[in-house]
C-alpha cells in the first residue's frame, strides 16, 4: 500500500506553487521529504493530507484518490502534525489528546485514558496529563502535538490497509535527546506496517532514519530514491545552492552527529 | 497493545468529572431560584402557599391564578430560555472565533435584531392596519427575526468565499455590520414620538417585564432548538480550538460545524433580543467563568453555559423587581453593572492567555 502524488500541480493566484510533483511513499517505510525553504515541501504535505484540493494530478492514499475521501474516512487512515500549533483556550495535556480520539469515537470511554497515557509515554511526557498545555515549552507542546496524532491512528495496521503518520518538521524545536526519541518512534511505526513522511530540515537525521528520501526544489522533485543515492555531493550541493560533502570529516574542531548518539 | 492499566483510575488534567458534578449542582440551582423566582414578586401572591393549598384539595383563588400562570410563569420560562440562549450564543462563538472575547453582540447580530424591532416599534404604524392587525403582538419579534437573520447572511455572503468562512473577515464585518445598522437605527429613531422612544429605550435596555405566553410561544421555540443542537456542536468546536486545518485532519467537517454554530447562534440571538431587549454580558461572562471552574472542554460547557445562564438571569430579574419595587429596573442595566466590573476582572487576571 502506498502514498502517492501523481503529478501534482497547485496554483495559488496566478503563480504556480509546485510543477508536477511525483512521489511514492511505502508503507513499512519512513519517507523523508527535504529540501531548501520555500521549495514546496509544505504545500505538498497539505496536498497528500487533503487540505488543500491540487489544480492538477492527484493525491492517492492507500489506492483511493484522496480528494474523494470524507473527512472521518481520512482522519482514520491519517494522522497529521502541523509544523506550528495553536490553541486558544486553556485546555490541559490530556484534552488536548482526547481531541485526535474525535474520528474513532473511543474519546468517551475509560479505555481512552489508558490510551492517553500510553502515548505521552512513547513520546516522553509520562506525567504531562495534567499540565496546562500553553504552560508547556515549544518541544513539549509538539510531543504532546504528536502525542495527539498517536492516539487518532494507534495501531500502524488497521483492518482496511496500513495507516499514515504525515508529520511536518516533527522535530524542529526538539532538543538531540527528544529528536532521537521522535524519529525512533516514527521508525518504529514504519517497522510495524505503518507508513510515515516526514518533512526534515535535518539531513544526519534524515540519513539516519529514512528508508526513502524526496528532494524538493522550487516546486520541482529534483530527485527521490534511497538516501544513499538522494543524499550525493552533487544532488545537495545543487539543490541547497552551497558546496556540500557528505561524509566528510572535518580535520580539526568539535563536531557531533546523531548517529553518534545510537551506538 | 497497550496494557490499559487500571481503567478506574483518573487520568490527571481529565476535568469531565469537574463539568459533570458541575452540571448537577447548576441544575440544582436552577431548580431553586426557579422556584424562588416564582414565589416572589410585586403581588405578594406566595407559590408554596398556593401549591400547598391545591395540594390539599383546596381551589385555586383566581387572581393567584392569574399571577402564576399568566404573568410569572411566562416570564420565568422565558427568562430561563433567554439566559441560556444568551450564554450558549456566546459559548459558540468564542469556539467558533477561538476567542474568549467574542459575543453574538460583537456579531452585529443582536444590532440587526434590534433594528428589527425598532423599525417594527416606529415604522409599524405606516402598514396597512390589516397587516398590523394581523401581525398583532408579533410584529415586534417577527421583525427582530428577520433583523438577525439578515445581519447573519449578509454576514455570511461577505465572510464566505469557496465554501470556507474566513474568521478574520467575518470578525472584522460583523463588527463594520453592527456601526452600519447602529447608525440606521439611529436614523429610524428620529422619527419616533414620545411614547414610542420611551418604548424604545426600556427595550434596549432589556427587560422580561414585557413578557408574555404570546411571545414566548413565538421565540420559545426557536431558542429551544438551538439549544437542542448545540451539543452536538461539542467535539467540533474542541477541534476547532487546534485551527480549522487540525481540525480538518482529525475527522471534523469544519465547514459544516461553521455553518450550523452560526445559524444556531443567529437563532438563539434573534429570538432573545426580540423577546427581551439588549441584555449584554451573559454570553461572554457566563463561558469565561465556567471555563475557569471545569476547563474549556465544549462537551460540558455548552450544556453548563444553558444552565447557568439561566441561573444568572433569573437572579438579575428578581433583583431588577426588588431594587425599585414596586417599579421595575430594566434587566440589562443589572446584567451590565454585574457583568462589566467581573468581566474586565476575568480580562485582567487573564491577560497571559488573551495575549496567547
Amino acid at each position: 500500500m502506498k502514498l502517492e502524488a501523481r503529478d501534482i500541480r497547485l496554483h495559488l493566484g496566478r503563480s504556480e506553487i509546485l510543477h508536477g510533483v511525483d512521489l511514492t511513499a511505502r508503507a513499512g517505510q519512513l519517507t523523508a521529504i527535504i529540501g531548501p525553504n520555500g521549495s514546496g515541501k509544505t504545500t505538498l504535505l497539505r496536498a497528500l493530507t487533503g487540505e488543500i484540493t491540487p489544480t492538477a494530478g492527484h493525491a492517492m492514499l492507500n489506492g483511493r484518490d484522496v480528494a474523494a475521501m470524507r473527512p472521518e474516512e481520512l482522519a482514520l487512515t491519517r494522522a497529521v502534525l502541523p509544523q506550528q500549533s495553536m490553541l486558544s483556550f486553556p485546555f490541559t495535556v490530556a484534552e488536548i489528546i482526547r481531541i485526535g480520539l474525535t474520528a474513532t469515537h473511543a474519546g468517551q470511554g475509560s479505555e481512552s485514558n489508558g490510551l492517553i497515557r500510553a502515548a505521552l509515554s512513547r513520546v516522553g511526557l509520562p506525567e504531562h496529563a495534567g499540565r496546562l498545555y500553553q504552560e508547556l515549552s515549544g518541544g513539549e507542546q509538539q510531543r504532546v502535538q504528536l502525542a495527539r496524532t498517536l492516539v487518532q491512528i494507534w495501531h500502524p495496521v488497521g483492518r482496511d490497509g496500513p495507516r499514515w503518520l504525515l508529520l511536518d518538521e516533527p522535530v524542529s524545536s526538539l532538543d538531540i535527546a527528544q529528536q532521537l526519541t521522535v524519529m525512533r518512534l516514527a521508525a518504529e511505526y514504519a517497522g510495524q506496517g505503518g507508513g510515515v513522511v516526514a518533512i526534515m530540515h535535518d539531513l544526519n537525521l534524515t540519513a539516519m532514519f529514512a528508508d526513502h528520501v524526496l528532494l524538493m526544489q522550487e516546486g520541482r522533485a529534483v530527485a527521490e530514491g534511497p538516501p544513499a543515492e538522494v543524499l550525493t555531493d552533487h544532488i545537495l550541493s545543487g539543490a541547497y545552492g552551497c558546496s556540500l560533502q557528505v561524509n566528510h570529516t572535518p580535520p580539526n574542531g568539535v563536531w557531533l552527529l546523531p548517529q553518534g548518539a545510537a551506538l | 497493545m497497550v496494557a490499559l492499566d487500571a481503567p478506574r483510575e483518573r487520568l490527571a488534567g481529565d476535568r469531565r468529572h469537574l463539568g459533570r458534578a458541575l452540571a448537577v449542582w447548576l441544575l440544582g440551582l436552577l431548580a431553586v431560584l426557579a422556584l424562588l423566582s416564582l414565589g416572589h414578586g410585586a403581588s405578594g401572591v406566595s407559590a408554596p402557599r398556593v401549591l400547598l393549598d391545591w395540594l390539599a384539595g383546596h381551589e385555586i383563588a383566581q387572581t393567584d391564578r392569574v399571577v402564576l400562570f399568566d404573568i410569572r410563569l411566562p416570564r420565568l420560562l422565558t427568562g430561563i430560555l433567554v439566559g441560556a440562549g444568551l450564554a450558549v450564543s456566546g459559548a459558540i462563538m468564542q469556539g467558533l472565533f477561538r476567542n474568549p472575547l467574542a459575543d453574538p453582540g460583537l456579531l452585529g447580530v443582536s444590532a440587526g435584531a434590534s433594528l428589527g424591532a425598532i423599525s417594527a416599534i416606529v415604522l409599524g404604524g405606516l402598514l396597512p392596519p390589516a397587516m398590523l392587525a394581523a401581525a398583532g403582538w408579533h410584529l415586534v419579534p417577527l421583525a427582530a427575526f428577520a433583523g438577525s437573520w439578515l445581519a447573519m447572511v449578509t454576514l455570511y455572503g461577505i465572510a464566505t468565499r469557496q465554501g470556507r468562512t474566513s474568521v478574520a473577515t467575518m470578525l472584522l464585518a460583523g463588527i463594520a455590520l453592527a456601526a452600519m445598522i447602529a447608525a440606521v437605527s439611529g436614523l429610524i429613531i428620529y422619527r419616533a414620538d414620545d411614547q414610542q422612544l420611551r418604548d424604545l429605550t426600556f427595550w434596549g435596555l432589556g427587560s422580561l417585564a414585557g413578557a408574555s405566553w404570546v411571545k414566548l410561544l413565538a421565540a420559545g421555540p426557536v431558542i429551544a432548538a438551538a439549544l437542542l443542537v448545540s451539543p452536538f456542536l461539542a467535539w467540533g468546536l474542541n477541534g476547532l480550538a487546534l485551527g480549522e486545518a487540525s481540525a480538518a485532519h482529525v475527522g471534523i467537517r469544519v465547514q459544516r460545524v461553521k455553518t450550523t454554530a452560526i445559524l444556531t447562534t443567529a437563532a438563539a440571538t434573534g429570538a432573545s433580543v426580540a423577546v427581551s431587549g439588549g441584555i449584554g454580558f451573559v454570553g461572554i461572562v457566563v463561558p469565561h467563568l465556567l471555563r475557569l471552574l471545569a476547563g474549556p472542554d465544549h462537551r460540558w460547557l455548552l450544556v453548563n453555559s444553558a444552565l447557568l445562564g439561566a441561573s444568572v438571569l433569573l437572579v438579575a430579574d428578581m433583583i431588577s423587581r426588588t431594587v425599585i419595587a414596586p417599579a421595575e429596573l430594566p434587566i440589562g442595566i443589572i446584567t451590565a453593572m454585574i457583568g462589566g466590573p467581573f468581566f474586565l476582572w476575568v480580562l485582567l487576571s487573564n491577560r497571559r492567555m488573551l495575549d496567547g
